[in-house]
Protein backbone atom coordinates (compact mmCIF):
# COMPACT_ATOMS: atom_id res chain seq x y z
CA UNK A 1 0.00 0.00 0.00
CA UNK A 2 1.01 3.59 -0.93
CA UNK A 3 0.33 6.81 0.76
CA UNK A 4 0.68 10.08 -1.04
CA UNK A 5 0.27 13.34 0.60
CA UNK A 6 1.00 16.99 1.85
CA UNK A 7 2.71 17.15 4.45
CA UNK A 8 1.96 18.92 7.70
CA UNK A 9 5.21 19.70 9.94
CA UNK A 10 5.08 19.93 13.69
CA UNK A 11 8.01 20.29 16.30
CA UNK A 12 8.45 17.74 18.90
CA UNK A 13 6.89 16.52 21.97
CA UNK A 14 2.84 16.96 20.53
CA UNK A 15 1.33 15.79 23.29
CA UNK A 16 -2.33 14.67 23.27
CA UNK A 17 -3.85 17.70 24.92
CA UNK A 18 -2.50 19.47 21.67
CA UNK A 19 -4.09 16.49 19.29
CA UNK A 20 -7.54 16.59 20.69
CA UNK A 21 -7.94 19.08 23.85
CA UNK A 22 -9.36 17.63 26.75
CA UNK A 23 -12.27 19.77 26.85
CA UNK A 24 -13.82 17.75 23.36
CA UNK A 25 -13.85 14.64 25.33
CA UNK A 26 -17.33 14.62 26.30
CA UNK A 27 -18.03 12.64 23.41
CA UNK A 28 -16.05 9.44 21.52
CA UNK A 29 -17.76 10.68 18.17
CA UNK A 30 -15.06 10.15 15.89
CA UNK A 31 -16.91 12.79 13.23
CA UNK A 32 -17.05 15.30 16.20
CA UNK A 33 -13.48 14.30 17.79
CA UNK A 34 -12.20 15.04 14.02
CA UNK A 35 -13.37 18.30 13.81
CA UNK A 36 -10.76 19.52 16.61
CA UNK A 37 -8.05 17.65 15.45
CA UNK A 38 -4.83 19.19 16.52
CA UNK A 39 -6.37 22.40 17.24
CA UNK A 40 -4.12 23.53 20.30
CA UNK A 41 -0.89 22.70 18.02
CA UNK A 42 -2.59 24.25 14.67
CA UNK A 43 -6.19 26.04 14.93
CA UNK A 44 -6.14 26.19 10.99
CA UNK A 45 -5.20 22.66 10.56
CA UNK A 46 -8.60 21.20 10.19
CA UNK A 47 -9.75 23.75 8.14
CA UNK A 48 -6.93 23.35 5.70
CA UNK A 49 -5.68 20.23 5.61
CA UNK A 50 -7.30 17.42 2.91
CA UNK A 51 -7.87 14.08 3.32
CA UNK A 52 -4.87 11.62 2.75
CA UNK A 53 -2.20 15.02 4.23
CA UNK A 54 0.26 13.38 6.34
CA UNK A 55 1.37 14.46 9.47
CA UNK A 56 5.28 15.16 9.95
CA UNK A 57 6.44 15.90 13.83
CA UNK A 58 9.43 15.42 15.44
CA UNK A 59 10.48 13.13 18.77
CA UNK A 60 7.85 11.63 21.18
CA UNK A 61 4.56 12.27 19.34
CA UNK A 62 1.87 11.66 20.94
CA UNK A 63 3.32 11.63 24.75
CA UNK A 64 0.63 12.62 27.82
CA UNK A 65 -2.69 10.60 28.68
CA UNK A 66 -3.86 7.35 26.93
CA UNK A 67 -6.91 8.89 25.22
CA UNK A 68 -7.73 6.55 22.32
CA UNK A 69 -9.33 10.14 20.60
CA UNK A 70 -5.71 11.22 19.86
CA UNK A 71 -5.54 8.73 16.65
CA UNK A 72 -9.06 8.43 16.45
CA UNK A 73 -9.36 12.02 16.00
CA UNK A 74 -6.15 11.84 13.16
CA UNK A 75 -7.76 8.96 11.49
CA UNK A 76 -11.27 10.26 11.45
CA UNK A 77 -10.22 13.56 9.98
CA UNK A 78 -8.42 11.62 7.00
CA UNK A 79 -4.66 12.35 7.89
CA UNK A 80 -3.26 9.25 5.57
CA UNK A 81 -0.09 8.68 8.22
CA UNK A 82 2.14 9.96 10.91
CA UNK A 83 5.79 10.15 10.78
CA UNK A 84 8.34 10.70 13.68
CA UNK A 85 11.50 9.73 15.19
CA UNK A 86 9.69 8.16 17.81
CA UNK A 87 6.11 8.09 19.18
CA UNK A 88 5.33 8.32 23.25
CA UNK A 89 4.34 4.19 24.08
CA UNK A 90 0.70 4.17 24.65
CA UNK A 91 -0.08 6.75 21.57
CA UNK A 92 2.35 3.76 19.68
CA UNK A 93 0.27 1.02 21.12
CA UNK A 94 -3.09 2.76 20.39
CA UNK A 95 -2.32 3.59 16.70
CA UNK A 96 -1.60 -0.13 16.28
CA UNK A 97 -4.75 -0.98 17.79
CA UNK A 98 -6.82 1.36 15.47
CA UNK A 99 -5.32 0.72 12.64
CA UNK A 100 -3.82 4.31 11.99
CA UNK A 101 -0.31 3.93 10.40
CA UNK A 102 2.16 5.46 11.89
CA UNK A 103 6.21 5.58 11.05
CA UNK A 104 8.89 5.67 13.04
CA UNK A 105 11.82 7.33 11.07
CA UNK A 106 15.41 9.26 12.35
CA UNK A 107 16.32 11.22 9.18
CA UNK A 108 12.50 12.00 7.61
CA UNK A 109 12.00 14.75 9.76
CA UNK A 110 15.01 16.84 8.72
CA UNK A 111 14.40 16.10 5.22
CA UNK A 112 11.37 17.31 4.77
CA UNK A 113 9.37 20.48 4.99
CA UNK A 114 5.69 22.05 5.67
CA UNK A 115 4.01 21.37 2.45
CA UNK A 116 6.17 19.02 0.38
CA UNK A 117 4.80 15.77 -1.42
CA UNK A 118 5.24 12.57 -0.08
CA UNK A 119 5.14 9.30 -0.75
CA UNK A 120 5.41 6.21 2.25
CA UNK A 121 5.32 2.60 1.01
CA UNK A 122 3.87 1.29 3.76
CA UNK A 123 4.83 -2.41 3.22
CA UNK A 124 8.49 -1.34 2.36
CA UNK A 125 9.02 1.84 5.42
CA UNK A 126 10.74 3.59 2.23
CA UNK A 127 9.54 7.29 2.38
CA UNK A 128 10.13 9.52 -0.55
CA UNK A 129 10.16 13.27 -0.16
CA UNK A 130 8.70 13.82 -3.98
CA UNK A 131 9.59 17.37 -3.84
CA UNK A 132 13.06 17.46 -3.05
CA UNK A 133 13.79 14.13 -4.35
CA UNK A 134 15.21 12.43 -1.52
CA UNK A 135 14.20 9.03 0.14
CA UNK A 136 14.47 8.07 3.55
CA UNK A 137 13.74 4.67 5.41
CA UNK A 138 11.10 4.20 8.45
CA UNK A 139 11.74 1.44 11.38
CA UNK A 140 10.77 -1.93 10.59
CA UNK A 141 7.66 -2.79 12.20
CA UNK A 142 8.23 -5.63 14.64
CA UNK A 143 6.43 -9.05 13.45
CA UNK A 144 3.78 -8.97 16.65
CA UNK A 145 2.63 -5.49 15.19
CA UNK A 146 2.74 -7.02 11.77
CA UNK A 147 0.24 -9.79 12.76
CA UNK A 148 -1.76 -6.93 14.67
CA UNK A 149 -2.35 -5.14 11.35
CA UNK A 150 -2.67 -8.03 9.46
CA UNK A 151 -5.54 -9.32 11.92
CA UNK A 152 -7.59 -6.08 11.05
CA UNK A 153 -6.37 -4.47 14.94
CA UNK A 154 -6.41 -5.67 18.39
CA UNK A 155 -9.70 -6.68 18.54
CA UNK A 156 -10.02 -8.96 15.22
CA UNK A 157 -7.02 -10.57 16.29
CA UNK A 158 -8.56 -11.51 19.88
CA UNK A 159 -11.81 -12.86 17.84
CA UNK A 160 -9.54 -14.23 15.20
CA UNK A 161 -7.66 -16.33 18.30
CA UNK A 162 -10.64 -17.33 19.59
CA UNK A 163 -9.81 -16.90 23.15
CA UNK B 1 16.21 -9.85 37.10
CA UNK B 2 14.81 -6.76 38.01
CA UNK B 3 11.02 -5.94 39.84
CA UNK B 4 9.54 -5.48 36.92
CA UNK B 5 10.86 -8.52 35.13
CA UNK B 6 9.95 -10.73 37.94
CA UNK B 7 6.23 -9.47 37.92
CA UNK B 8 5.55 -9.91 34.12
CA UNK B 9 7.41 -13.20 34.05
CA UNK B 10 4.99 -14.58 36.94
CA UNK B 11 2.16 -13.17 35.41
CA UNK B 12 2.74 -14.69 31.81
CA UNK B 13 3.39 -18.07 33.45
CA UNK B 14 7.75 -18.26 32.95
CA UNK B 15 10.58 -18.78 34.81
CA UNK B 16 12.70 -15.52 33.08
CA UNK B 17 11.62 -12.46 30.96
CA UNK B 18 14.00 -10.60 29.09
CA UNK B 19 14.12 -6.78 27.80
CA UNK B 20 11.92 -6.80 24.45
CA UNK B 21 10.60 -9.36 24.43
CA UNK B 22 6.69 -9.66 23.57
CA UNK B 23 4.68 -11.23 26.34
CA UNK B 24 0.65 -12.15 27.03
CA UNK B 25 -0.13 -11.78 30.67
CA UNK B 26 -2.88 -11.73 32.62
CA UNK B 27 -4.02 -8.61 34.43
CA UNK B 28 -4.94 -8.51 37.60
CA UNK B 29 -6.87 -5.43 37.44
CA UNK B 30 -8.64 -3.38 34.47
CA UNK B 31 -9.67 -0.01 35.14
CA UNK B 32 -11.66 2.23 32.91
CA UNK B 33 -12.96 5.97 33.63
CA UNK B 34 -15.98 7.69 32.06
CA UNK B 35 -13.49 8.97 29.60
CA UNK B 36 -11.85 5.93 27.90
CA UNK B 37 -14.39 3.40 29.30
CA UNK B 38 -17.06 4.18 26.61
CA UNK B 39 -14.90 3.69 24.02
CA UNK B 40 -14.43 0.72 25.52
CA UNK B 41 -17.63 -0.83 26.19
CA UNK B 42 -18.27 -0.08 22.28
CA UNK B 43 -15.17 -2.31 21.42
CA UNK B 44 -16.42 -5.08 24.07
CA UNK B 45 -19.93 -4.81 22.26
CA UNK B 46 -18.96 -4.77 18.87
CA UNK B 47 -17.15 -7.63 19.58
CA UNK B 48 -19.65 -9.98 20.46
CA UNK B 49 -18.52 -10.18 24.43
CA UNK B 50 -21.13 -11.04 26.90
CA UNK B 51 -19.44 -11.52 30.05
CA UNK B 52 -16.66 -9.30 31.45
CA UNK B 53 -13.98 -12.25 32.27
CA UNK B 54 -14.16 -11.69 35.99
CA UNK B 55 -16.38 -9.17 38.02
CA UNK B 56 -14.31 -8.37 40.43
CA UNK B 57 -11.22 -6.94 38.25
CA UNK B 58 -13.23 -4.64 36.15
CA UNK B 59 -13.27 -1.52 37.42
CA UNK B 60 -14.92 1.21 36.68
CA UNK B 61 -14.46 4.71 37.88
CA UNK B 62 -16.91 7.95 36.67
CA UNK B 63 -14.28 10.48 38.01
CA UNK B 64 -13.03 13.11 34.82
CA UNK B 65 -16.17 14.86 34.34
CA UNK B 66 -18.05 13.92 36.56
CA UNK B 67 -20.05 14.53 39.52
CA UNK B 68 -21.92 15.23 35.42
CA UNK B 69 -20.53 18.52 34.19
CA UNK B 70 -22.95 18.55 31.01
CA UNK B 71 -25.46 16.26 28.79
CA UNK B 72 -23.02 15.10 26.94
CA UNK B 73 -20.72 13.70 30.05
CA UNK B 74 -23.43 12.87 31.93
CA UNK B 75 -24.16 10.42 29.14
CA UNK B 76 -20.95 8.88 29.02
CA UNK B 77 -21.69 8.78 32.95
CA UNK B 78 -24.25 6.61 32.18
CA UNK B 79 -22.72 4.14 30.33
CA UNK B 80 -20.39 3.21 32.81
CA UNK B 81 -23.59 2.92 35.50
CA UNK B 82 -25.02 0.72 32.89
CA UNK B 83 -22.65 -1.37 31.96
CA UNK B 84 -21.51 -1.96 36.23
CA UNK B 85 -25.53 -2.79 36.53
CA UNK B 86 -25.50 -5.53 33.59
CA UNK B 87 -22.36 -7.50 34.32
CA UNK B 88 -22.61 -6.81 38.21
CA UNK B 89 -19.55 -5.03 38.30
CA UNK B 90 -17.95 -5.52 42.38
CA UNK B 91 -16.46 -2.59 42.05
CA UNK B 92 -18.22 0.81 40.18
CA UNK B 93 -17.67 3.76 42.69
CA UNK B 94 -20.71 6.31 42.02
CA UNK B 95 -20.29 10.01 42.63
CA UNK B 96 -20.59 9.85 46.82
CA UNK B 97 -18.13 7.12 46.97
CA UNK B 98 -16.01 7.89 43.56
CA UNK B 99 -12.34 9.46 43.96
CA UNK B 100 -9.86 10.18 41.31
CA UNK B 101 -9.27 6.85 40.25
CA UNK B 102 -5.64 6.44 40.76
CA UNK B 103 -5.66 7.66 44.85
CA UNK B 104 -9.14 5.36 45.28
CA UNK B 105 -8.06 2.40 43.64
CA UNK B 106 -4.80 1.89 45.86
CA UNK B 107 -6.94 3.05 48.92
CA UNK B 108 -9.69 0.65 48.90
CA UNK B 109 -7.28 -2.32 48.59
CA UNK B 110 -8.14 -2.89 44.68
CA UNK B 111 -4.74 -3.12 43.79
CA UNK B 112 -1.94 -4.36 45.81
CA UNK B 113 1.89 -5.64 45.50
CA UNK B 114 2.96 -7.42 42.77
CA UNK B 115 0.08 -6.99 40.67
CA UNK B 116 0.04 -6.69 36.60
CA UNK B 117 -2.77 -3.83 36.58
CA UNK B 118 -3.75 -2.05 33.17
CA UNK B 119 -6.49 1.36 33.16
CA UNK B 120 -6.83 3.41 30.51
CA UNK B 121 -5.43 6.13 31.65
CA UNK B 122 -1.94 7.01 31.12
CA UNK B 123 -1.83 7.77 35.14
CA UNK B 124 -2.32 3.89 36.06
CA UNK B 125 1.25 3.78 36.33
CA UNK B 126 0.68 5.44 39.83
CA UNK B 127 0.67 2.02 41.50
CA UNK B 128 4.38 1.45 41.05
CA UNK B 129 4.49 3.04 44.59
CA UNK B 130 2.93 -0.29 46.17
CA UNK B 131 4.89 -2.87 44.09
CA UNK B 132 3.16 -3.44 41.25
CA UNK B 133 3.25 -3.29 37.88
CA UNK B 134 0.81 -0.73 36.25
CA UNK B 135 0.75 1.17 32.78
CA UNK B 136 -1.76 3.03 30.89
CA UNK B 137 -3.36 1.62 27.94
CA UNK B 138 -5.96 2.69 25.25
CA UNK B 139 -9.60 1.72 25.48
CA UNK B 140 -9.15 -0.95 22.62
CA UNK B 141 -6.74 -2.55 24.93
CA UNK B 142 -9.09 -2.28 27.88
CA UNK B 143 -11.89 -4.05 25.75
CA UNK B 144 -9.59 -6.72 24.75
CA UNK B 145 -8.89 -6.91 28.76
CA UNK B 146 -12.05 -6.98 29.59
CA UNK B 147 -12.54 -9.85 27.84
CA UNK B 148 -9.96 -11.61 28.03
CA UNK B 149 -8.28 -10.77 31.17
CA UNK B 150 -5.25 -10.64 29.40
CA UNK B 151 -2.73 -7.88 27.79
CA UNK B 152 0.46 -8.11 25.15
CA UNK B 153 3.50 -6.20 26.38
CA UNK B 154 6.67 -5.65 25.04
CA UNK B 155 8.88 -6.51 28.45
CA UNK B 156 10.24 -2.95 28.70
CA UNK B 157 14.22 -1.90 29.49
CA UNK B 158 14.44 -0.90 33.35
CA UNK B 159 16.33 2.42 34.62
CA UNK B 160 17.29 3.17 37.82
CA UNK B 161 17.17 6.04 39.90
CA UNK B 162 19.06 5.91 42.94
CA UNK B 163 18.49 8.73 45.43
CA UNK B 164 20.42 9.51 48.29
CA UNK B 165 21.25 12.67 50.92
CA UNK B 166 18.34 14.08 53.12
CA UNK B 167 15.65 16.45 51.08
CA UNK B 168 15.48 19.84 52.71
CA UNK B 169 12.30 21.20 54.24
CA UNK B 170 9.09 21.30 52.43
CA UNK B 171 10.96 19.05 49.68
CA UNK B 172 8.85 15.98 48.86
CA UNK B 173 7.78 13.28 46.46
CA UNK B 174 6.65 15.65 43.78
CA UNK B 175 9.84 17.52 44.21
CA UNK B 176 12.16 14.47 43.23
CA UNK B 177 9.87 13.45 40.61
CA UNK B 178 9.79 16.58 39.06
CA UNK B 179 13.60 17.08 39.55
CA UNK B 180 14.24 13.93 37.79
CA UNK B 181 11.82 14.57 34.54
CA UNK B 182 14.18 18.00 34.49
CA UNK B 183 17.05 15.88 34.26
CA UNK B 184 16.38 13.43 31.70
CA UNK B 185 13.11 15.24 29.63
CA UNK B 186 9.82 14.03 28.89
CA UNK B 187 11.19 11.23 26.37
CA UNK B 188 14.14 10.30 29.13
CA UNK B 189 12.58 7.01 29.97
CA UNK B 190 10.65 6.15 26.84
CA UNK B 191 8.87 2.81 26.38
CA UNK B 192 11.48 1.88 29.87
CA UNK B 193 9.86 1.19 33.45
CA UNK B 194 11.54 3.88 36.08
CA UNK B 195 12.33 2.09 39.14
CA UNK B 196 13.06 4.47 42.16
CA UNK B 197 15.58 3.10 44.30
CA UNK B 198 18.13 4.57 47.31
CA UNK B 199 18.28 5.68 51.40
CA UNK B 200 15.42 8.71 50.24
CA UNK B 201 12.95 6.79 48.91
CA UNK B 202 13.46 3.74 51.83
CA UNK B 203 11.89 6.91 53.98
CA UNK B 204 9.59 7.94 51.94
CA UNK B 205 5.85 7.50 53.21
CA UNK B 206 3.32 5.77 50.60
CA UNK B 207 1.37 9.02 49.56
CA UNK B 208 4.89 10.41 47.88
CA UNK B 209 5.75 7.05 46.59
CA UNK B 210 2.87 7.07 44.36
CA UNK B 211 2.75 10.32 43.44
CA UNK B 212 6.18 9.80 42.11
CA UNK B 213 5.50 6.93 40.31
CA UNK B 214 2.24 8.88 38.84
CA UNK B 215 4.32 10.87 36.73
CA UNK B 216 6.64 8.29 35.43
CA UNK B 217 4.65 9.11 32.31
CA UNK B 218 5.76 12.77 32.49
CA UNK B 219 9.32 11.05 31.23
CA UNK B 220 7.55 9.13 28.35
CA UNK B 221 8.17 6.00 31.09
CA UNK B 222 5.99 2.98 30.47
CA UNK B 223 5.70 2.50 34.41
CA UNK B 224 7.43 3.72 37.45
CA UNK B 225 8.23 1.45 40.34
CA UNK B 226 9.48 1.32 44.19
CA UNK B 227 10.16 -2.40 45.58
CA UNK B 228 7.86 -2.89 48.65
CA UNK B 229 8.89 -2.97 51.92
CA UNK B 230 7.91 -1.86 55.54
CA UNK B 231 6.30 1.00 54.11
CA UNK B 232 4.10 -1.07 51.86
CA UNK B 233 3.49 -4.09 54.33
CA UNK B 234 2.11 -1.09 56.89
CA UNK B 235 0.07 1.04 53.67
CA UNK B 236 -1.36 -2.78 52.58
CA UNK B 237 -2.04 -4.50 55.94
CA UNK B 238 -5.77 -3.68 56.37
CA UNK B 239 -6.55 -2.63 52.77
CA UNK B 240 -5.63 -5.34 50.44
CA UNK B 241 -8.08 -7.31 48.74
CA UNK B 242 -5.84 -9.80 47.89
CA UNK B 243 -3.03 -11.52 49.16
CA UNK B 244 -0.06 -9.43 48.20
CA UNK B 245 3.51 -11.15 46.22
CA UNK B 246 6.65 -9.01 47.47
CA UNK B 247 9.19 -8.71 44.80
CA UNK B 248 11.88 -6.97 44.92
CA UNK B 249 15.31 -7.09 41.95
CA UNK B 250 17.72 -8.96 42.26
CA UNK B 251 21.78 -7.46 43.10
CA UNK B 252 22.92 -8.48 39.14
CA UNK B 253 19.64 -7.16 37.84
CA UNK B 254 20.29 -5.21 34.40
CA UNK B 255 19.57 -1.69 33.77
CA UNK B 256 19.51 0.31 30.38
CA UNK B 257 20.84 3.13 32.92
CA UNK B 258 21.35 4.17 36.20
CA UNK B 259 21.15 7.67 37.43
CA UNK B 260 22.48 9.01 40.52
CA UNK B 261 20.61 12.06 42.64
CA UNK B 262 21.59 13.65 45.86
CA UNK B 263 18.40 14.78 47.37
CA UNK B 264 20.59 17.74 49.49
CA UNK B 265 20.55 19.45 46.06
CA UNK B 266 17.18 19.18 44.97
CA UNK B 267 15.08 22.47 46.13
CA UNK B 268 11.28 22.62 45.79
CA UNK B 269 10.70 22.06 41.83
CA UNK B 270 7.94 24.31 39.40
CA UNK B 271 7.88 23.31 36.01
CA UNK B 272 6.95 26.08 34.01
CA UNK B 273 4.84 25.59 30.45
CA UNK B 274 4.46 23.63 28.59
CA UNK B 275 6.49 21.15 29.35
CA UNK B 276 6.57 18.97 32.74
CA UNK B 277 10.50 18.79 32.14
CA UNK B 278 10.72 22.71 32.16
CA UNK B 279 11.78 22.66 35.88
CA UNK B 280 13.66 25.21 37.85
CA UNK B 281 14.31 25.30 41.48
CA UNK B 282 11.99 27.57 43.54
CA UNK B 283 15.15 30.26 44.15
CA UNK B 284 14.92 30.75 40.10
CA UNK B 285 11.59 31.46 39.58
CA UNK B 286 11.27 34.86 39.24
CA UNK B 287 7.75 37.37 39.88
CA UNK B 288 5.15 34.98 38.22
CA UNK B 289 1.72 36.65 39.08
CA UNK B 290 -1.21 34.15 39.19
CA UNK B 291 -4.72 33.73 38.95
CA UNK B 292 -5.31 30.36 40.52
CA UNK B 293 -4.40 27.61 42.53
CA UNK B 294 -5.30 23.86 42.06
CA UNK B 295 -4.29 21.56 45.37
CA UNK B 296 -5.60 18.20 44.74
CA UNK B 297 -5.47 15.44 41.59
CA UNK B 298 -4.15 11.84 41.53
CA UNK B 299 -0.95 13.61 41.79
CA UNK B 300 -1.00 14.89 44.89
CA UNK B 301 -4.76 15.64 45.96
CA UNK B 302 -3.99 12.38 48.86
CA UNK B 303 -4.22 13.43 52.87
CA UNK B 304 -0.17 13.95 53.58
CA UNK B 305 -0.92 16.89 50.34
CA UNK B 306 -3.79 18.15 52.14
CA UNK B 307 -1.93 18.14 55.15
CA UNK B 308 1.26 20.32 53.67
CA UNK B 309 -1.07 22.47 52.16
CA UNK B 310 -2.71 23.44 55.28
CA UNK B 311 0.49 24.03 57.42
CA UNK B 312 1.02 26.57 55.02
CA UNK B 313 -2.36 28.23 54.82
CA UNK B 314 -3.05 27.92 58.67
CA UNK B 315 -3.56 31.53 59.47
CA UNK B 316 -3.07 32.71 55.92
CA UNK B 317 -5.42 34.07 53.70
CA UNK B 318 -5.48 33.68 49.64
CA UNK B 319 -4.25 36.87 48.15
CA UNK B 320 -7.14 38.93 46.65
CA UNK B 321 -8.27 37.99 43.70
CA UNK B 322 -6.98 34.42 43.56
CA UNK B 323 -9.14 31.10 43.78
CA UNK B 324 -7.28 28.70 45.83
CA UNK B 325 -9.42 25.04 44.96
CA UNK B 326 -8.63 22.39 47.08
CA UNK B 327 -9.82 19.03 45.84
CA UNK B 328 -9.32 16.04 48.39
CA UNK B 329 -8.71 12.94 45.99
CA UNK B 330 -11.75 10.18 47.66
CA UNK B 331 -14.38 10.26 49.85
CA UNK B 332 -12.22 8.89 52.48
CA UNK B 333 -9.55 11.61 52.35
CA UNK B 334 -12.23 14.24 52.43
CA UNK B 335 -13.68 12.94 55.40
CA UNK B 336 -10.24 12.60 57.21
CA UNK B 337 -9.16 16.08 55.89
CA UNK B 338 -12.57 17.11 57.49
CA UNK B 339 -12.17 15.12 60.67
CA UNK B 340 -8.18 16.36 60.89
CA UNK B 341 -9.88 20.22 60.95
CA UNK B 342 -7.93 20.92 57.63
CA UNK B 343 -11.08 21.89 56.02
CA UNK B 344 -11.68 24.62 59.03
CA UNK B 345 -7.85 26.26 57.91
CA UNK B 346 -9.03 25.74 54.34
CA UNK B 347 -12.17 27.66 54.71
CA UNK B 348 -10.65 30.25 56.91
CA UNK B 349 -8.12 30.93 54.33
CA UNK B 350 -10.47 31.93 51.90
CA UNK B 351 -10.51 28.58 49.64
CA UNK B 352 -12.85 26.42 48.27
CA UNK B 353 -13.19 22.82 48.85
CA UNK B 354 -14.42 20.71 46.52
CA UNK B 355 -15.70 17.10 45.97
CA UNK B 356 -13.69 14.56 44.54
CA UNK B 357 -13.40 14.80 40.93
CA UNK B 358 -10.64 15.07 38.30
CA UNK B 359 -12.15 18.31 37.37
CA UNK B 360 -9.81 21.36 36.44
CA UNK B 361 -7.08 18.99 36.57
CA UNK B 362 -7.56 18.15 32.58
CA UNK B 363 -9.65 21.58 31.76
CA UNK B 364 -12.78 19.60 32.37
CA UNK B 365 -14.63 21.49 34.94
CA UNK B 366 -14.54 23.37 37.97
CA UNK B 367 -11.84 25.80 37.68
CA UNK B 368 -11.39 26.62 33.80
CA UNK B 369 -8.80 29.10 32.92
CA UNK B 370 -9.32 31.86 30.57
CA UNK B 371 -6.96 33.59 28.04
CA UNK B 372 -4.03 34.83 29.58
CA UNK B 373 -4.37 33.41 33.47
CA UNK B 374 -2.07 31.52 34.95
CA UNK B 375 -2.41 28.69 37.59
CA UNK B 376 -0.26 27.14 40.00
CA UNK B 377 -1.46 23.63 39.86
CA UNK B 378 -0.08 20.49 41.70
CA UNK B 379 -1.21 18.10 39.19
CA UNK B 380 0.99 16.56 36.41
CA UNK B 381 0.78 18.06 33.29
CA UNK B 382 1.11 21.74 31.96
CA UNK B 383 0.53 21.10 28.19
CA UNK B 384 -1.02 23.86 25.92
CA UNK B 385 -4.72 24.43 26.75
CA UNK B 386 -4.25 21.75 29.61
CA UNK B 387 -6.65 23.51 31.88
CA UNK B 388 -8.41 25.69 30.13
CA UNK B 389 -7.77 28.68 27.47
CA UNK B 390 -4.97 27.66 25.18
CA UNK B 391 -3.49 30.90 25.92
CA UNK B 392 -3.43 30.31 29.79
CA UNK B 393 -0.41 28.99 31.52
CA UNK B 394 -0.24 25.79 34.14
CA UNK B 395 2.53 25.89 36.82
CA UNK B 396 3.31 22.87 38.33
CA UNK B 397 4.48 21.83 42.11
CA UNK B 398 4.22 20.38 45.60
CA UNK B 399 1.13 21.39 47.58
CA UNK B 400 3.19 23.66 50.19
CA UNK B 401 4.62 26.01 47.26
CA UNK B 402 0.99 25.99 45.72
CA UNK B 403 -0.61 26.82 49.13
CA UNK B 404 2.26 29.71 49.39
CA UNK B 405 1.51 30.91 46.01
CA UNK B 406 -1.89 31.01 46.94
CA UNK B 407 -1.19 33.69 50.37
CA UNK B 408 1.35 35.84 48.05
CA UNK B 409 -0.08 35.79 44.59
CA UNK B 410 2.68 34.88 42.85
CA UNK B 411 4.74 31.70 42.51
CA UNK B 412 6.44 31.49 45.95
CA UNK B 413 8.57 29.65 48.64
CA UNK B 414 6.46 28.07 51.66
CA UNK B 415 9.80 29.76 53.12
CA UNK B 416 8.55 33.24 52.52
CA UNK B 417 5.16 32.55 54.36
CA UNK B 418 5.53 30.12 57.69
CA UNK B 419 8.28 30.95 59.68
S1 LIG C 1 -6.46 13.82 38.27
FE1 LIG C 1 -5.76 14.55 36.28
S2 LIG C 1 -4.08 13.25 35.69
FE2 LIG C 1 -5.15 12.24 37.36
S3 LIG C 1 -6.59 10.84 36.38
FE3 LIG C 1 -7.66 12.77 36.73
S4 LIG C 1 -7.38 13.97 34.86
FE4 LIG C 1 -5.88 12.31 34.83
Amino acid sequence: MKLRGTVWKFGADVDTDAIIPARYLNTSDPAELAKHCMEDADPEFVTRMRPGDIILADKNFGCGSSREHAPIAIKAAGVACVIAPSFARIFYRNAFNMGLPIFESSDAYAGIEQGDEVEVDAGTGVIRNLTRAAEFRAEPIPPFMQQLIADGGLMAHIAKRGS
Amino acid sequence: MTITEKILAAHAGADRVEPGQIINVWVDVALGNDITAPIAIREFRKAGAERVFDRERVVLVPDHFAPNKDIASAEQCKVLREFAKEQDLAHYFETGEMGVEHALLPEQGLVVPGDVVIGADSHTCTYGGLGAFSTGVGSTDLAAAMITGEAWFKVPESMKFVFRGEPGPWVDGKDLILYTIGRIGVDGALYRAMEFTGPAIDRLGMDDRLTMCNMAIEAGGKSGIIAPDDVTRGYVDGRALREPVYYTSDPDARYAAVLEFDCAEIRPQVAFPHLPSNTRPIDEVGEVVIDQVVIGSCTNGRITDLRRAARVLEGNRVARYVRCLVIPATQEIYRQALREGLFEVFLDAGCAVSTPTCGPCLGGHMGILARGERAVATTNRNFVGRMGHPESEVYLANPAVAAASAVLGRIASPEEVVS
